[in-house]
């Protein structure tokens, strides 16, 4: 049994629930869903909880062509296949054409591992429900060799989800369930001072007021994420925009500068926009 | 001892089982939970709570249970219980308060006034920080009527107490009672699933490769075929606007499943009913319309045909020329959806409003005439009805 606790990192702020959430998982070897707006940091937990608890990190990547067994393993007939034109001795075992996959390889791993599923949604939505009995009780059959591989060291498992779609109720029963929210003011200030400790803090005061003010416009398709939030500030600072320019000279209806950092959309650019010109319009300085 | 918070849990509409129960106790043995109120809210959250939609009433059933105020259950069902209410008021207020409020407009004005306030709050993102009664603004809280009697929100502690978490309530509007969630109707759309092949040969085919290479002399001659995708072809109209407005959940939810269910699938959008065009794009309906005529040209009779509307209006607005509510109609919808019928074999109506109040509206029995019978209504047991039909 791990007495290790997860606490966050140096590169990484968790918020008090999302560390209890990490550490239920942990203790009670059970797999976590994490689930959030996109750009709140769900694929970057896996990485810092294996970084933080010194294991190894195993990643899987689901896209909606992914199958579940492909998780497990694969049997490789057409390399068989052509062993056998070819005369290859390898050829009488089948052994040698069973490739392990994400799964399988973080079941053999010597200690514990994080293994990362990620964006678990964009799968077939049967998906989830073809891994109930591995993540359960986190062994599964090779039919091919009449194996049973299980796990030596029950990993760390977590999943993440974009709400793509909804995932049974019986896969939700086996795991801990956490929802990033967005980080409020605070939490949003530890988290930028973690990744920019230099910046200035009056910088920062503004930029962040600047930021939760385009959050707040309504109508946003997609809003901008702690993920927009880190790359603007980034680039504020490359550019090296003084805080005053972020204020506009106390116009609220300034537009913040570079702010196609924040704006994924075509459409939102436009809406933010037209908003900022009515709101000239209509509060002349 | 966590058993009656358990059964509360249920009660209140959560769908936790014996399972998560075990694991919270399980968890609890372990010593997770050992500090402090918080680390066990928190502890409690992730073990019991699945989807975030759930956060806002697990907050609310946690903080009932755990400050005793079971009455407080009143508001899990999103009612202001009214008869209630008043009862309080008159109980609580005094002469001078009482004519105060004959002042404001009176008890009604006020309820009203009240209602409009909480319905903004569902609206608002910011959740929490507008509660009724917290702020000096707010006319309930001046005349006497406490929140905490009301249960409408409560006071925050003043203190940075553990019950504060989740007296903020920040995932209230998150919250949804949905009957039908997108993987019902996902599954109910799987039926109508008819597989072929096209695209990209990527897969092994092992009978034709055994064959090739059998005729090749043995030597090995791999063949391959595409994968096999969903085929069926549907077009799927959308009323939209008036009377729609109540059912958009469930029409957005049902578009969503079907978008990501068929590969071949073509949306328009109506308006109470079907005329000379349908739209794409609700914004720029009045500029970009699509013919109907072209619709029936361009997309072959194979398509499943599939129109979801409530089909409440007036029987004007189906039968007589010039009976749109929008427009000047040359021909009535009457004809436009033969037509549509004539060219699609295969169709149906589903319908969101409940199959008891059909009876009621003239339009909806119209429609169903038109139709031939084919209205289904927009559940999971209707929706099956209607794939069937389709297949």
């Amino acid at each position: 049994m791990t007495d290790n606790k997860f606490t966050g990192t140096s590169s990484y702020i968790a918020t008090d629930d999302l560390t209890m959430a990490v550490n239920a998982a942990v203790t009670l070897e059970r797999p976590i869903l994490v689930k959030g707006e996109p750009g709140t940091g769900k694929t970057q937990l896996a990485i810092e909880v294996a970084s933080a608890l010194g294991k190894p990190l195993h990643e899987w990547h689901i896209k909606s062509t992914t199958k579940a067994q492909q998780g497990l393993y694969e049997y490789d007939a057409v390399a068989r296949l052509r062993d056998s034109q070819l005369g290859d001795d390898r050829v009488h075992d089948i052994a040698n054409y069973i490739v392990p996959g994400k799964i399988w390889e973080a079941f053999e791993s010597e200690e514990q591992p994080v293994l990362l599923i990620d964006e678990i949604d964009k799968a077939d939505i049967e998906f989830p429900n073809d891994l109930l009995r591995e993540l359960d009780r986190m062994e599964f059959y090779v039919y091919e060799t009449k194996k049973l591989v299980t796990a030596k060291h029950r990993p760390i498992i977590v999943i993440t989800s974009n709400n793509e779609k909804e995932l049974p109720d019986a896969f939700l029963r086996r795991c801990f369930f956490h929802y990033i929210k967005f980080p409020d003011m605070d939490t949003m200030t530890e988290i930028v001072d973690v990744h920019f400790p230099n910046l200035k803090k009056d910088l920062l005061a503004e930029a962040l007021n600047a930021f939760y003010k385009v959050r707040d416009v309504r109508g946003l398709k997609k809003k901008p994420s702690t993920s927009e939030l880190l790359d603007w500030i980034k680039l504020l600072l490359a550019e090296d925009i003084p805080p005053e320019a972020l204020r506009g000279e106390g116009s609220r209806s300034a537009i913040p500068p570079l702010y196609g950092a924040l704006l994924k959309n075509e459409q939102d650019v436009h809406l933010f926009e037209q908003l900022v010109f009515l709101d000239r319009r209509t509060n002349p300085q | 001892m966590l058993l009656p918070f358990f059964y509360m849990l249920r009660e209140g509409g959560m769908k936790t089982s014996i399972t998560e129960l075990l694991t919270l106790l399980e968890a609890m043995k372990k010593g997770l939970a050992g500090q402090s109120v918080d680390d066990f809210y928190f502890l409690a959250r992730t073990t019991l709570v699945k989807d975030e939609s759930e956060l806002d009433r697990f907050d609310r059933i946690f903080g009932a249970y755990f400050k005793g105020v079971e009455d407080s259950l009143a508001d899990l069902f999103q009612e202001v219980p009214e008869e209630w209410l008043r009862q309080q008021a008159e109980l609580n207020l005094t002469e001078e308060e009482r004519a105060q409020i004959e002042a404001m407009g009176g008890f009604e004005e006020l309820m009203r006034a009240l209602q409009e306030r909480l319905e903004e709050q569902e609206d608002r993102h910011e959740g929490g920080s507008k509660w009724i009664g917290t702020a000096g603004t707010s006319p309930f809280g001046a005349y006497g009527y406490n929140p905490e009697g009301v249960r409408i929100g409560q006071h925050g502690s003043r203190n940075r107490s553990a019950v504060k978490v989740w007296d903020k309530r920040e995932y209230r509007n998150l919250d949804d009672s949905l009957e039908l969630g997108t993987r019902n109707i996902k599954v109910a759309l799987r039926r109508l699933r008819k597989f072929a092949r096209e695209g990209a040969a990527d897969q092994l085919d092992l009978d034709a490769t055994i064959d090739k290479t059998a005729r090749n002399a043995g030597l090995l001659d791999i063949r391959m075929v595409p994968e096999r995708h969903n085929a069926i072809k549907v077009l799927l109209c959308l009323d939209i606007g008036g009377s729609m407005d109540d059912h958009v959940r469930i029409c957005e939810e049902m578009f969503s499943a079907a978008r990501s269910e068929f590969k071949h699938l073509e949306y328009f959008y109506f308006h109470n009913f079907i005329y000379e065009s349908l739209w794409k794009d609700n914004r720029r309906r009045h500029s970009e319309k699509t013919p109907t005529l072209d619709i029936a040209h361009k997309y072959g009779s194979d398509y499943k045909l599939i129109f979801v509307g409530d089909a409440t209006m007036s029987p004007y607005e189906i039968v007589y020329a010039g009976g749109s509510v929008e427009h000047w109609n040359e021909e009535p919808g009457a004809v436009w959806i033969r037509r549509l019928l004539n060219t699609y074999p295969k169709a149906v109506w589903l319908n969101p409003e409940p199959r008891e109040r059909w009876e009621y509206t003239p339009s909806t029995k119209l429609i169903r005439d038109l139709m031939g019978d084919r209205m289904y209504p927009l559940t999971i047991a209707g929706l099956d009805d209607a794939i069937r039909e389709l297949h």
